[in-house]
C-alpha cells in the first residue's frame, strides 16, 4: 500500500469537506446580509409616522405606509376568509374519505397549483374579476391570495390528519358517535396545532406576494374604504417605492420591507415554537 | 326496527335520551367536504382554461411565429415572445448553474459532516431563507447586490472577458446576470432541502459498507451517496428550476426591463414573468392584451412540465409529502 | 351446518369426528340471551377469516375468547358491535342477534348498535387534546346530551364504576395523557360506560398492563359483570380462567369448543382445545 497515495485520499477528502462547509455558509450568507441590511437601512425609519401615516404625494418627503399595512392585513383577512375553509375542508375529504385515485388527483392538481407562479394567479383573477366589472377591487386581490392558499392548506391539513392514529377514531366510533362529529371533535382536535401550522405559513407566504396584487388591486395613496375599491398593499408599496427614482420613497422601500420581512419571519419562527413542542400522540 | 334498537334495553340501567343519530349529518359532512376537495381540480382546470380562453385572440392571429419572433411592438401590433423565452430560460439555467453546486455541497455538509448542534439552527436559517419575500429580495438587489455587482466584478468580467459575447456589453448592473444571482439566492432552499431529503434517504447500512472498505469521507460520500441518489438530485434540480422559472418580483426589479435580445448577460432583458409584471400599469385591451395572456400560459406551461417532471423524478406524483420537507 | 343448537355446546365441524353431547343443559326457552350468533362468517376481501361460528353469549356474566395469534378472536369480538363496518373490503354474513334483534338487518344504524355494545381496546387511547372528565362524557356530549348537572351525574358515576373516581376526583382537568397506563385503561372503560351501553366488549383490555393494574382491572370485571353482558378477548388463559364464566376456543377462523370455563380447563372436549391449554401450543 502506497502510503503518498493514501494520503492525497486524505487531503482531498479534506479539501472536499472543506468545500462543502464553504458551500454551506455561502448559502446562509444571504439571509444574513439582507437581514443586516434591512437593519441598517430600514430601521431608522421605523417612526410613529411610518405606521400611522398616509402617503404623501410623489416629490414631498415624509408620509408613511399606513394604507398599505392596513390594506394588507385586509387582503390576508379576506384571503384567508376564502383559503382556509376550503383548503382545510378539501384536506378533511382527502384524509378521512377520499378513494385512492381521487386524492391522488386532487394532490396532484394542488401540486401544481403549488408550484404555479403567482402573477399567473393575478392575471387569471384579472380576467376573471377585474376585467367583467372593470374595476380594480380589494376582491379581487383577496381572492388572487385565497386562491393560492387553498392548494397550501389542503395539503397541509391532509398531512396532518393522516398522522392522527387510526386508534382515536375506532374508540370514537365504538361510542357510537357519527362519522361527522368524530372528524370535526376529535380528529379534527387532536391535529389542531399541526394544521394551525400549515395555515400560518400559508398565510406568510401569501402576506408577502407582490405579483398577484399588480393585476388585481391597483393600490393608491388611501385608505380603503369599500371592499370593491383598489387597496394599497405593503409588498406592492415596496415595490413602487423601490423602483422609482426619489431617494425618499427609496428610504421608505427599505422600511416597508423591513416591516413586512419582521412579520413573515416572526410568523415562521412562531410557527417552529408551536411544533417545538412535539406533540406526542401524533404518529411520526 | 331501528326504533326497537334504540329503546330496547333488556336488563341495563334507566335508558338515556340520547338523541339517534340520523344519516343527514354525515351525508352533508361528505358532500361538503368532496365539494371542496373538488374546488382543486375545478381551480386547475379554471387556470388552464382562463388563459387559454385570454391568448385565443393572440394565438389565432400569431400562431407559432409568437414564439420565434421578438418583436414586442404595441404600436404596431406586432408581438413575439422570443426576448421573453430566451430571458427566461436562460436566467433560469444559468440560476440553476450557480444554485445548484452550492446547494448540492451544502446538503451534503448538512447530512454528512456537520456535528449535530450545528445542523438544526442551518436548517431552520435556510428555511428562513426561503420564507424572504421576493419583493424584500428585490429592494435588496436594486440597491446593495447591483451596485456592489457594478462596481466590482462586472467591471472585471468585462475587463478580462470581454472578448465573449456573453459578456459585450456596458453594464449599469441591472441585466440578466443580475436576476440570475437573485433566482439563484431564491432556489437554493428548496433545492438543498429537496437534497437534504435524498440524502437522507439513503440507509445507513450503504454509508457503513463503504467505510468498512477503508474509503475517506469523501469517497463514502460519493459511493455511497451521491451514486445511489443521482435521480433524486435531478428531481431537486428539476424542483429548483420550476421555481426559478416562475420568479417575479425580484427578477423584475433587478432584470432592465428590456424587449431586445442580446447575446450578453450583461446587457438588459425580461422573462416571461417580468414583461407580464412590467406590463400592469398600462390599460390593456384587444391584441396586446391577448398577447399577455399567452405569455402568461407559456409560463404556466413551462412551469407545469418542469414540476411534473421534478416530481416524477423524486417519486413523488401524486404522493403525499414527506415530513419536515 | 343447518342445524342449529341452542346450548353453549359444540359448534361447526370440527377436523376429528366427535359426539355432539351438550353437557351443560340448554337455558329454558324464553330467557334472554344476549347475543345470539348463528353461522358468523367473516371475509377481508377474499380472506376467509371466521367461518360458520354459532354461540350464545349470556347476560350478566363474563364470557372469554381464547386461542393462539390469528384465529380470529378479534374479528369475531368486532364483528360484535359492527366495527367491520368501517374496515373496506370486510365482509360479514351470518346472523348475530343482540337480546332478540338482528344486528345486521338493512336497516339498522350501526351508530346505535354501538351505543348499546360498547368496546375498550388493548391499548388504552383516550382522546389525547381531552382532560379525564372530557374523556369521561365525550361519548355523552357528542351524542347530544348538554345537561351539565346530568353529564356531571353521569361522570361520576361511570368513573366510580371503572374504580377511577377516587384517583381522579381532584384533577378531573388534568388531560387524560398523565394517568398512568392503567388509569387510561380504566377511563377508557369509563368512556364506555357512561353512554350506558348494555355489552361491554373487551379486546385484550389488560395485556399492555403491569400484573398490578391488570389485577385492577380483572377486579374491576368482576364487579361490572352484575350489570353488564361481558366479552373479553384475552391471549391470557389464566386470566380466562379467573374472571369468565364461560369461555370460546377459537382456531384457525373456527369455533372449536365453547363451554364452561371450567370445563374448558380442566376436561375439554376436543384435542385441539386440550392441546393448546396444556401449553402444547400457543
Amino acid at each position: 500500500m502506497n502510503p503518498w497515495y493514501y494520503h492525497w485520499r486524505k487531503i482531498k477528502s479534506s479539501c472536499v469537506s472543506a468545500l462543502c462547509l464553504l458551500c454551506a455558509l455561502v448559502v446562509i450568507a444571504p439571509l444574513a446580509l439582507v437581514l443586516f441590511n434591512l437593519l441598517q437601512k430600514g430601521a431608522s425609519s421605523l417612526d410613529l409616522h411610518f405606521f400611522t401615516q398616509l402617503p404623501k404625494p410623489v416629490g414631498e418627503s415624509g408620509g408613511g405606509m399606513a394604507n398599505a399595512i392596513v390594506g394588507s392585513a385586509t387582503l390576508l383577512g379576506l384571503a384567508g376568509l376564502m383559503g382556509i375553509p376550503v383548503g382545510v375542508l378539501g384536506g378533511i375529504y382527502l384524509s378521512e374519505f377520499g378513494s385512492l385515485r381521487m386524492n391522488w388527483a386532487v394532490r396532484f392538481a394542488a401540486d401544481i397549483l403549488n408550484g404555479t407562479p403567482s402573477i399567473v394567479w393575478g392575471i387569471v383573477v384579472y380576467a376573471l374579476v377585474v376585467l367583467p366589472i372593470t374595476r380594480y377591487s380589494a376582491y379581487a386581490a383577496g381572492l388572487a391570495l385565497g386562491l393560492m392558499m387553498i392548494p397550501l392548506i389542503l395539503r397541509t391539513t391532509e398531512e396532518m390528519l393522516v398522522m392522527v392514529p387510526n386508534s382515536y377514531r375506532e374508540a370514537a366510533f365504538a361510542l357510537g358517535i357519527p362519522h361527522w362529529k368524530i372528524v370535526l371533535h376529535i380528529v379534527l382536535k387532536t391535529a389542531g396545532r399541526g394544521i394551525i401550522t400549515g395555515i400560518l405559513l400559508a398565510a406568510a407566504r401569501v402576506a408577502g406576494e407582490t405579483a398577484p396584487l399588480l393585476f388585481t388591486a391597483l393600490g393608491n395613496d388611501y385608505w380603503n374604504h369599500n371592499l370593491s375599491d383598489p387597496i394599497e398593499a405593503l409588498p406592492h408599496k415596496i415595490f413602487i417605492y423601490a423602483s422609482s427614482p426619489f431617494s425618499d420613497w427609496n428610504r421608505q422601500a427599505w422600511a416597508g420591507a423591513l416591516v413586512l420581512i419582521l412579520f413573515v419571519l416572526a410568523l415562521n419562527i412562531g410557527v417552529r415554537v408551536m411544533t417545538r413542542g412535539r406533540t406526542p400522540h401524533l404518529a411520526k | 326496527m331501528n326504533a326497537a334498537i334504540v329503546s330496547g334495553k333488556t336488563g341495563s340501567p334507566a335508558g338515556l335520551a340520547l338523541a339517534p343519530p340520523g344519516k343527514a349529518g354525515d351525508k352533508v359532512f361528505r358532500l361538503l367536504t368532496w365539494l371542496m376537495a373538488m374546488m382543486v381540480l375545478a381551480l386547475l382546470a379554471l387556470v388552464g382554461w382562463t388563459l387559454c380562453r385570454g391568448s385565443a385572440l393572440s394565438l389565432t392571429k400569431f400562431g407559432w411565429s409568437f414564439c420565434v419572433h421578438s418583436d414586442w411592438d404595441p404600436v404596431n401590433g406586432d408581438f413575439g415572445a422570443l426576448t421573453f423565452i430566451y430571458g427566461t430560460f436562460v436566467s433560469s439555467l444559468l440560476a440553476l448553474f450557480i444554485a445548484l453546486p452550492l446547494s448540492l455541497g451544502t446538503a451534503v455538509y448538512l447530512t454528512e459532516l456537520a456535528p449535530g448542534w450545528v445542523r438544526q439552527p442551518a436548517i431552520s436559517m435556510i428555511e428562513m431563507l426561503a420564507a424572504i419575500p421576493s419583493v424584500v429580495l428585490g429592494v435588496w438587489g436594486i440597491f446593495v447586490m447591483v451596485p456592489w455587482l457594478r462596481d466590482g466584478p462586472y467591471p472585471l468580467l468585462l475587463k478580462y472577458f470581454g472578448f465573449l459575447p456573453l459578456f459585450r456589453s456596458p453594464a449599469t448592473g441591472f441585466c440578466i446576470l443580475s436576476a440570475s444571482v437573485l433566482i439563484a439566492i431564491m432556489i437554493l432552499p428548496i433545492i438543498t432541502s429537496i437534497a437534504r431529503e435524498v440524502f437522507r434517504a439513503v440507509p445507513d447500512a450503504q454509508r457503513e459498507a463503504a467505510f468498512a472498505l477503508g474509503a475517506t469521507r469523501w469517497e463514502v460520500t460519493r459511493l455511497a451517496v451521491l451514486r445511489y441518489s443521482v435521480r433524486g438530485i435531478f428531481g431537486a434540480a428539476m424542483l429548483g428550476l420550476g421555481r426559478a422559472l416562475g420568479e417575479t418580483m425580484a427578477v423584475t426589479m433587478v432584470i432592465g426591463n428590456s424587449d431586445k435580445i442580446s447575446a450578453s448577460l450583461l446587457s438588459p432583458g425580461n422573462t416571461l414573468a417580468s414583461k407580464i409584471a412590467n406590463e400592469y400599469a398600462e390599460t390593456l385591451k384587444g391584441i396586446p392584451l391577448s398577447a399577455l395572456f399567452e405569455l402568461g400560459l407559456m409560463l404556466l406551461l413551462v412551469t407545469v412540465v418542469t414540476n411534473i417532471l421534478a416530481h416524477l423524478l423524486i417519486g413523488a406524483l401524486g404522493a403525499r409529502q414527506r415530513p419536515g420537507t | 351446518m343447518t342445524n342449529e343448537i341452542h346450548s353453549p355446546a359444540l359448534q361447526s365441524a370440527p377436523p376429528a369426528p366427535v359426539p355432539a353431547a351438550p353437557a351443560v343443559p340448554a337455558p329454558p326457552a324464553g330467557s334472554a340471551v344476549t347475543f345470539d350468533v348463528r353461522q358468523l362468517n367473516v371475509w377481508f376481501g377474499s380472506h376467509h377469516v371466521l367461518r360458520g361460528v354459532s354461540l350464545e353469549i349470556l347476560p350478566k356474566a363474563v364470557t372469554a375468547i381464547i386461542g393462539p395469534s390469528g384465529c380470529g378472536k378479534s374479528t369475531f369480538l368486532r364483528a360484535l358491535n359492527r366495527m367491520h363496518d368501517l374496515v373496506p373490503g370486510a365482509r360479514v354474513e351470518g346472523r348475530i342477534a343482540l337480546f332478540g334483534q338482528d344486528l345486521y338487518a338493512r336497516d339498522v344504524d350501526a351508530t346505535l348498535v354501538r351505543r348499546r355494545v360498547g368496546m375498550v381496546f388493548q391499548k388504552s387511547n383516550p382522546f389525547p387534546t381531552m382532560s379525564i372528565a372530557e374523556n369521561a362524557t365525550v361519548g355523552l356530549r357528542l351524542n347530544g346530551l348538554r345537561q351539565k348537572d346530568l353529564l356531571q351525574e353521569r361522570m361520576e358515576r361511570s368513573l366510580r364504576m371503572a374504580a377511577l373516581w377516587d384517583e381522579v376526583k381532584d384533577r378531573l382537568h388534568a388531560n387524560a395523557l398523565s394517568l398512568s397506563g392503567g388509569q387510561q385503561q380504566r377511563l377508557c372503560i369509563a368512556r364506555a360506560l357512561a353512554i350506558e351501553p348494555e355489552v361491554l366488549l373487551m379486546d385484550e383490555p389488560a395485556s399492555a398492563l403491569d400484573p398490578l393494574a391488570t389485577a385492577k382491572i380483572e377486579e374491576l370485571i368482576l364487579q361490572l359483570k352484575q350489570d353488564y353482558t361481558i366479552v373479553i378477548v384475552t391471549h391470557n388463559m389464566q386470566q380466562a380462567a379467573r374472571i369468565s364464566g364461560q369461555t370460546a376456543f377459537f382456531y384457525l377462523g373456527e369455533l372449536v369448543e365453547f363451554d364452561q370455563t371450567g370445563r374448558i380447563f380442566t376436561n375439554p372436549r376436543q384435542k385441539q382445545t386440550e392441546d393448546y391449554v396444556t401449553g402444547r401450543f400457543g
